[in-house]
């Protein structure tokens, strides 16, 4: 416990404004006189190290090479998202294979169970309830979504490991300092690709509660785990199968770039608006880069990450599967309650650039974002269940070939997939940390009017340019 | 106003005339927790600082017939920003006012940790400042003068190796000269632009007597032109001095 990592001294500036500011008069004049004495102690101690130490070759080793290389201001960005687009890259390109693996394996014990059920002679809406809903969307959220995340989650845990995140943090704090918040906040962003909910409960580590507020409540312009299957499956469809997964890789690599944008615009708005105030500093310790221990990764990704999200993912599919299924099984009127309620979102899904259908599959996909993708097709398919999706190419077929998807379409689908609202997860964690409804609320509504604005805006100009 | 043994019970310290009261700073991963145990041994006991989620670590040690209790104070960077951590640290300096201040800062990168050591002194002179992790610092080709740190700062510096116990005795040696006064530092003061020390000679003047007979009156004027609330709001939580509201009155405001 005791041991310490080598330390790649960095020095931030490291004050805090005397509190957040509530817009006091006179805030100002303090933390102007903050900054002038944190000025004064760093240039002291400074002064006396240069006098008291003695280093023989400075940054002479290769972690200092290596570490100044990936914090550069020239290189730091590109090299940030060229290993984020290698990371998206093994994973498209890994991920297909096993998936279709998976399908295949899945679906033959989707005829087992069914044969199961008519030998012990269950009752037919039994049968369709728990086959063609629960099963069915279990096991479509477990092909689609498990191959991809046990690549990326390895990956990405080998970065970690690796301790490259905090030097992402480090690249990126200029951006949030500029942006009127903390640099923290890059930490509880890098945090929000792996979850929301984890990112919203990291925020505790900013002191202010001004910049603590604007972190979570912009951390869901990230995308997280259960956003990127999404993401990824869309991507690769979008750009179509002849354009390999080059094209889908700068597609998804593309849209975590304009989440981070959006969370920098979203937080230099608050501060200005709703939380204002100075940024406080901090200090960040760069621990050393250490060569990844692939095991300790593997078990740690596979056990930690991959099989939790999965969990959370099929624990929600289960009975969203089942209410899906009744939804699309109960008719109104000749027609079913699923396809009224598309019918009803239509107009703005077109206006959009989606449809009915998409826009009901976010908002049924509240309890997890893992759903969406499933509920969508159960939604798209008449029979109001699932088919048997073994591949993207099938999935392609059924969005692009039976529902006239374009590349419009896929955009705005990313596009809103990526700014919404956040998983009802992240929604109650919010409202557990700030202990308000109103902050969990504006946590739901600022993604959301982000969303609608992007895709609206994006449908427009498209279609005013003729470009579809 | 409460007495100096009952603002160390405030902070679940059990008076002990015999004993001295040693408090332990240092920036996090600077091996301050080894120092702790390798000065006290299996003399430990550890709960939480009152009214905080924050682990309190306390022990006790004997040296030349003297008993020492020491208290690992939360590993922080400074004591300017607001952090649990932080206020916990500041306070016990302040407050617990103990006789000695052991401020641990990293020989691999003592630059940072300076600061820290810069802004305890600015609250109590009776600071030995221990450089530690020496070996791993030699390691990597770093070598601090002690000597010329010590002459900089104006307070004994010792330098440790706590992991293989290297310093341990000299720096027991150095907090006991200290506390027995056969050493008296005289902590180098940071002297900030000219505007700031106008103003702070002009707040010093301001602040009644009573209350600067508990705190060095320069670090004092300058929270107060700091406007650091939380800081001024702890003094009169825990010393309710009569005159505080003379100086609550005179500085509610930002005073330049």
């Amino acid at each position: 416990m005791n041991q310490r990592n080598g330390v790649s001294c960095m020095s931030g500036l490291n004050t805090a404004p005397p509190e957040a500011s509530t817009g006091a008069a006179g805030e100002n004049c303090p933390l102007e006189i903050r900054d002038r004495i944190v000025r004064t102690i760093y240039r002291e101690a400074e002064a006396i190290a240069a006098r008291a130490v003695r280093r023989d070759r400075p940054c002479g080793s290769w972690e200092d090479k290596v570490d100044d290389l990936l914090t550069s201001r020239l290189l730091g960005f590109p090299l940030m998202f060229l290993l984020l687009g290698a990371a998206f890259w093994v994973t498209l390109v890994g991920a297909n294979y096993p998936s279709q693996l998976l399908a295949k394996a899945l679906f033959w014990g989707e005829g087992r169970l069914a044969e199961l059920l008519t030998w012990l002679g269950a009752p037919s809406w039994l049968h369709g309830l728990l086959v063609t809903g629960v099963y069915r969307t279990v096991a479509w959220v477990v092909a689609v979504m498990l191959p991809p995340m046990a690549i990326f989650f390895t990956v990405f845990a080998l970065l970690e490991d690796l301790g490259y995140l905090p030097r992402v943090a480090f690249n990126i704090d200029p951006l949030f300092k500029m942006a009127g918040t903390q640099g923290k906040q890059a930490l509880t962003m890098s945090m929000g690709f792996g979850c929301n909910a984890a990112g919203v409960m990291a925020c505790r580590i900013i002191e202010s509660p001004r910049e603590k507020l604007i972190a979570m409540l912009t951390n869901v312009f990230v995308p997280c785990n259960g956003r990127f299957p999404t993401l990824i499956a869309l991507a690769s469809i979008s750009a179509g199968p002849a354009a390999g997964p080059f094209a889908a890789t700068f597609t998804v690599a593309g849209l975590v770039l304009v989440g981070m944008l959006v969370t920098l615009l979203a937080s230099w708005l608050l501060s200005r608006t709703i939380l204002r105030g100075e940024p406080a500093t901090f200090i960040l310790e760069l621990p050393p880069l250490r060569p990844p221990q692939p095991v300790r990764v593997l078990v740690h990704s596979l056990l930690d990450r991959t099989l939790f999200v999965l969990a959370r993912a099929v624990t929600v599919a289960a009975p969203a599967g089942a209410l899906i299924w009744l939804l699309a099984g109960t008719s109104l009127e000749g027609q079913s309650l699923l396809a009224r309620g598309a019918g009803l979102l239509d107009p703005l899904g077109r206006a959009m650039g989606m449809d009915g259908f998409i826009l009901l599959a976010f908002i049924l996909g509240l309890p997890a974002n893992e759903i969406v993708l499933p509920i969508l097709l159960m939604g798209y398919l008449s029979t109001g269940t699932l088919v048997e999706v073994e591949s993207l190419a099938a999935l392609q077929n059924i969005l692009v070939g039976e529902h006239g998807w374009t590349w419009l379409t896929a955009l705005c689908t990313m596009l809103f997939s990526l700014l919404h609202f956040p998983c009802g997860t992240t929604l109650l964690v919010i409202h557990r940390e700030t202990g308000s409804i109103k902050w969990a609320v504006l946590g739901a509504l600022i993604p959301l009017a982000a969303g609608c604005l992007a895709c609206l805006a994006v449908a427009r100009a498209v279609r005013a340019l003729g470009l579809l | 106003m409460p007495q100096a043994t009952d603002l160390r019970k405030m902070f679940n310290i059990q008076p002990d005339p015999e004993a001295a009261l040693v408090a332990l700073a240092g920036n996090p991963n600077t091996g301050k927790s080894t120092i702790f145990n390798a000065l006290t041994g299996l003399r430990q006991h550890t709960g939480n600082w009152p009214g905080k989620t924050v682990l309190q670590a306390r022990g006790t040690f004997i040296f030349r017939g003297h008993k020492y209790i020491l208290v690992d104070l939360p590993g922080t960077y400074s004591l300017l920003a607001n952090s649990a951590e932080e206020i916990v640290a500041r306070n016990f300096l302040c407050f617990a006012r103990p006789d000695a201040t052991v401020v641990v800062a990293d020989a691999t990168c003592l630059e940072r940790n300076l600061n820290l050591v810069l802004q305890v002194m600015e609250i109590t002179s009776r600071v030995i400042v221990c450089v530690n992790l020496m070996d791993e610092a030699r390691r990597k080709n770093i070598f601090i003068d002690t000597e010329c740190l010590a002459r900089e700062l104006g307070v004994p510096v010792v330098a440790t190796a706590a992991r293989s116990g290297q310093g341990v005795a000299e720096l027991k040696a150095g907090i006991d000269d200290l506390v027995r006064g056969r050493i008296v530092p005289t902590p180098r003061r940071l002297v900030y632009d000219p505007e700031i020390e106008d103003a702070l000679a002009r707040v010093e003047q301001q602040i009644p007597g009573e209350i600067k007979e508990l705190f060095n009156a320069r670090w004092l004027a300058m929270r107060i032109l700091d406007n650091d609330r939380s800081t001024l709001d702890n003094i009169r939580q825990y010393l309710e001095p009569a005159e505080w509201g003379v100086l609550h009155e005179r500085f509610k405001y930002c005073p330049t």
